[in-house]
């Protein structure tokens, strides 16, 4: 097989290669395990490779050998971002405090890809404990955007993102806090999926805020963000909030002629390229046949100020647990107090810090109503604007962010300029619903195509609507 | 917005330690975080206190059938920094 061939798989392609005989398991993993070799010194989106990742492949073309059905995903090489806990192996979360942490289990979602024959390459770089909006905040060094490695490739899920786009793996996993899969998939010119909150288990995902966290698929299309969506959704005992109760019933729309409402958003505050994705974006939905009309969320303007409270609010209760006693980092003092702080003051890095003392703030007496009993109020209210939207349209679009990838060093020294990068992802989070970014044209920066990304926003338990669209965007005739 | 008195306390309940720049930093920076999300007083709410999201509930599991004791202590206690006897070792709490 040449190398082109490789480079336009796909999952349905690389699967059917594999069980006819075409190539062989360990010859795809082969095929990435170098181009990682080539490629991660420059771009550092691998922190580890699995030093059994052949073995794994090879297992497969045992069974495929021997007629077992070696399951939808027969030797397809995955990154897993390193906050999702695969049995044996170190996740660190891109930080020091759990540097050398061996996971004891596997996540629900590592243990559904495995069975359906999944090859899991190596751990990816992150943002620490996936805060941040570029892998600047990694413990480990930055990622590169694999498009101009001056820039950053997006975060916290920036490693998924980049190990996809410079096919150092055909498929990854990221998490989703507030736009950790979107942002980079956008960004390093990939799909990426934020599922309807409680579809996918989070059990042995390692918790930011657990409210908002989701595990999504970073993915060349939108076919194979569909597959393992599909492979890893559902129903898990080991997390209370997985699908909720709600029997998720047939779709009913007729997915060829949808109503799509445009986010009215401000044309001023994103770069000239993205209003003509937009523009062109609308023709394209228009001329497969759907009604558009623009949309508006009274609340989106207060959607950043909200998550900046849940989210630390949240991250200071989860991060407590790292404290030096049942795994991870311990610095000792003279008494347990001090292992505490020394602890936690060596482990953290400085955003992880600052987010921890802004949660213990909004939550401290005094400032608990005024900060974080509103921030829920207002959380109503956004998911009410979405809500009242949807009684009027199936599906929103609008952009996954600002401009294209900005560069190393650019943002990280101001924090409220990174967080105003999530402004047109954080709703989604804090209103449950599924969303996702697709590969919508570039923007040129300094001799480099840069991608950008189109958002897909649709009601609860809607993925298809998203899949739906995604695809035809693909398919499209005009391209923008 | 905030005292450097305020950023010590915070650190201190967080169980961060914190060098002198740190604290700078943090002072000036989680002042201009709490400025930013301050905006959010303004939202018009309809005082509605209620915190209850439906479908954010958590389904709770009946508590039975337990692993019998010690299935995984073994495993759990090699990631821990210090044990002794098939348990987790701290420093004492209590003087």
């Amino acid at each position: 097989m040449d190398k082109e061939f490789f480079k336009n798989l796909t999952i349905k392609k690389a699967v059917n290669a594999i069980k006819s005989g075409d190539i062989t398991a360990l010859e795809l993993t082969r095929y990435y395990l170098n181009n990682i070799k080539e490629k991660n010194g420059e771009i550092n989106a691998y922190l580890r490779i699995f030093a059994d990742a052949e073995e794994q492949a090879k297992k497969i073309d045992e069974k495929i050998k021997s007629g077992e059905d070696a399951g939808a995903l027969a030797g397809i090489p995955f990154a897993i971002k390193d906050n999702i806990l695969i049995k044996g192996k170190i996740a660190s979360a891109s930080s020091k405090i759990l540097e050398n942490y061996k996971a004891t289990y596997d996540a629900t979602v590592i243990k559904k890809l495995r069975d359906e024959g999944a090859v899991f390459l190596g751990a990816v770089n992150m943002d620490e404990f996936a805060m941040g909006g570029s892998t600047e905040n990694s413990a480990f060094g930055p990622t590169k955007n694999p498009h101009d490695p001056k820039r950053v490739p997006g975060g916290s899920s920036g490693g998924s993102a980049a190990a996809v786009a410079a096919d150092m793996a055909l498929a990854s996993l990221g998490s989703d806090t507030g736009g950790s899969i979107r942002q980079p998939a956008s960004f390093c010119g990939e799909v990426g999926l934020k599922p309807t909150y409680g579809r996918i288990s989070r059990s042995g995902l390692i918790a930011m805020a657990s409210s908002l966290d989701q595990i999504g698929p970073i993915t060349k299309t939108t076919e194979d963000a569909e597959i393992i969506f599909n492979i890893i959704k559902g129903e898990d005992p080991l997390d209370a909030t997985t699908s909720l109760g709600h029997s998720v019933s047939e779709p009913q729309t007729n997915l060829k002629k949808l109503k799509i409402g445009i986010l009215n958003y401000d044309k001023n505050a994103v770069a000239p390229e993205i209003n003509e994705m937009i523009e062109k974006s609308i023709e394209i939905f228009k001329k497969n046949g759907h009604e558009i009309s623009e949309v508006a969320l009274p609340y989106l303007k207060y959607s950043l100020p909200c998550y900046y409270i849940i989210m630390p609010a949240e991250v200071s209760s989860n991060l407590a647990r790292l404290d030096g006693v049942k795994y991870g980092l311990l610095k000792e003092g003279e008494n347990l107090l001090e292992d505490y702080l020394k602890t936690r003051g060596a482990g953290f890095g400085k955003e992880t810090k600052r987010r921890i003392m802004t949660g213990t703030y909004v939550l401290s007496s005094g400032y608990y109503d005024a900060f974080y009993a509103k921030a829920q109020e207002v959380r109503n209210l956004i998911k009410k604007d979405f809500e009242n939207i949807f009684k009027e349209v199936d599906a929103i679009i609008m952009p996954t962010t600002t401009g294209p990838a900005f560069k190393l060093g650019e943002k990280i020294g101001d924090p409220i300029k990174m967080y105003l990068e999530d402004i047109f992802t954080v709703s989604a989070n804090l209103s449950e619903v599924p969303a996702i970014s697709i590969p919508a044209g570039f923007a040129e920066r300094g001799g480099s195509k840069l991608p950008l990304g189109l958002q897909i926003i649709a009601p609860h338990f809607r993925e298809d609507i998203l899949f739906s669209l995604g695809k035809q965007f693909e398919n499209a005739k005009i391209k923008v | 917005m905030i005292k450097t008195e305020d950023v010590e306390k915070l650190a201190k309940l967080a169980r961060i330690e914190i060098t002198d720049d740190e604290k700078k930093q943090f002072q000036k920076e989680i002042g201009a975080i709490l400025d930013y999300v301050s905006e959010l007083k303004e939202a018009p709410t309809d005082n509605s206190k209620s915190l209850t999201r439906p479908e954010n509930m958590n389904r709770l599991r009946e508590d039975k059938s337990p692993h019998a004791p010690g299935t995984y202590t073994k495993e759990l206690l090699e990631g821990a920094p210090r044990s002794e006897k098939g348990f987790v070792k701290v420093k004492k709490i209590f003087e």
